[in-house]
């Protein structure tokens, strides 16, 4: 791979995308061989928005590596709060770090950034936009558990505003995948994925109904539909009650259905699926160091 | 002289911007900065019959010779226009409008979530598809009908 920032999806080609699952397959089979790899470098992490998962997975990831880190801390006690400009925050930490995450409520944000600087930028998560490094994770996961080619996926619950949603639409892309998109009318694809899923070919189906594809589906990736995105409550506690699944639900599915959600989740899939064989959601979760520690030694790899 | 040539009396030196959609001449003055601060001869025509289009909108400007990139950026409001370069009275260069990879700075993201309406040191950027444009940091689409809504030329 020689990327200098990885901002979306669709700058990762199919070998890009394989080349850091396998690196992150052998730091998996032996992470004590990478425990020194980066020692001496120095991550930035810059999280504009409350993060759990993404924020303390590559704080691990880059100390595994042996390398360090910086945390911005939250937004209140920064210079932001004095309205600094993102261009300016990303100037000044260029200067401390080697590679700077950033996650920011603004879609295009990850972009801008990496205009304004010289260390590789990567995108945790830019508003409504994309995810990528979340992606890889969610592919590495479906890699070990259902394989990438020749896979029935279906993406369910908020496919307009969850931006792992987006980057995964358009990394799988790269594979010889059928797309089944399930959710509300309200909440469907946004124009621009939909425009690059039909500008590759992808096999694409929407739907509002899980039960109308449940049964060839080897993956369901779940997403949380949220209270904000509903003018009201009534209609918020309707919709998403309707994308909830329990151990129920999933009767016709295939014995081998991979289900995964990003996580957090509230209650879109009841504790009671956890007990079966179908959720990899913690593991989902927890491949989120060997991925993310292969794709900064990468990344750390191409600026050397 | 007929009817049409005295709407929009010829000009000696300068560019005649023709074939524009209906409806587009003021737009297409904004996003080439021409405001007559400049002191140059501006004349507008605007829903004259003709034959190509139905209705067009005409625009000369007077002591000003426009590059192929100024034009350019036209086309994605009307690319059916038509550029006529003049010196004394004589059409000395006839040239169409051709979609440039991008525009700069013309249009803004319709997108109010999207970091180019932040207040951030950065100009819209977009990618021109073959029927609109696309930012080139959040990735929203306008469709070309569209566009003319969202140009950013005040």
């Amino acid at each position: 791979m020689r990327q200098d920032h990885l901002i979306s999806a669709s700058q990762l080609s199919r070998d890009d995308v394989e080349a850091v699952l396998d690196r992150a397959a052998d730091i998996d089979a032996d992470p004590e061989a990478w425990r020194q790899r980066r020692a001496g470098s120095v991550l930035g992490l810059c999280f504009f928005e409350p993060s759990t998962r993404t924020r303390m997975s590559f704080d691990t990831a880059m100390k595994r590596l042996g390398g360090r880190t910086v945390d911005m801390g939250p937004v209140d006690s920064t210079s932001v709060k004095k309205g600094e400009s993102l261009a300016d925050t990303a100037r000044v930490v260029e200067g401390y770090a080697d590679a700077i995450v950033l996650r920011h409520p603004l879609e295009g944000a990850a972009k801008m950034a990496s205009e304004f600087v010289d260390v590789p930028v990567i995108n945790a998560g830019d508003g409504a936009g994309q995810h990528p490094t979340q992606t890889l994770l969610d592919l590495y996961t479906i890699r070990e558990n259902a394989g990438l080619d020749d896979l029935t996926i279906g993406v369910m619950g908020d496919l307009k505003y969850g931006r792992t949603v987006h980057s995964l639409a358009e990394m799988l892309t790269n594979f010889e995948s059928r797309q089944h998109f399930i959710s509300p009318e309200s909440l469907r694809l946004p124009r621009s994925v939909r425009y690059d899923l039909h500008a590759s070919g992808a096999q694409v189906r929407e739907h509002t109904e899980l039960s109308e594809v449940l049964p060839q589906l080897d993956v369901l990736y779940v997403t949380r539909i949220q209270r904000e995105r509903f003018p009201d409550e009534n209609e918020y506690r309707k919709v998403a009650g309707q994308y909830q699944i329990g151990p129920e639900d999933l009767a016709d599915a295939k014995d081998s259905l991979t289900v995964m959600h990003p996580l957090p989740r509230v209650d879109e899939i009841a504790p009671e699926v956890d007990e079966t064989p179908h959720a990899k959601y913690f593991e989902q979760a927890h491949n989120a160091v060997p991925v993310r520690m292969a794709l900064l030694d990468m990344l750390l790899e191409g600026g050397e | 002289m007929s009817e049409k040539e005295l709407r929009v009396s010829k000009i000696r030196d300068g560019t005649v911007i023709d074939h524009l959609a209906a409806g587009q001449a003021l737009n297409v003055l904004a996003i080439l900065g021409i405001d007559g601060s400049g002191g140059e001869g501006v004349s507008i025509g605007m829903n004259i019959p003709s034959d190509r289009l139905a209705r067009k909108d005409i625009v000369k400007v007077e002591g000003r010779e426009l590059s192929q990139s100024e034009v350019d950026v036209l086309s994605v409001i009307s690319p059916e226009a038509t550029i006529n370069i003049i010196r004394d009275y004589e059409v000395v260069d006839k040239k169409r409008v051709e979609r440039p990879e991008e525009v700069t700075g013309v249009v803004s993201c319709p997108n109010r979530n999207c970091i180019t309406n932040a207040d951030e040191p950065v100009a819209s950027r977009f990618e021109v598809l073959s029927d609109g444009l696309r930012c080139g940091y959040c990735g929203d689409i306008v469709r070309e009908g569209e566009v003319a809504e969202n140009l950013d030329v005040s």
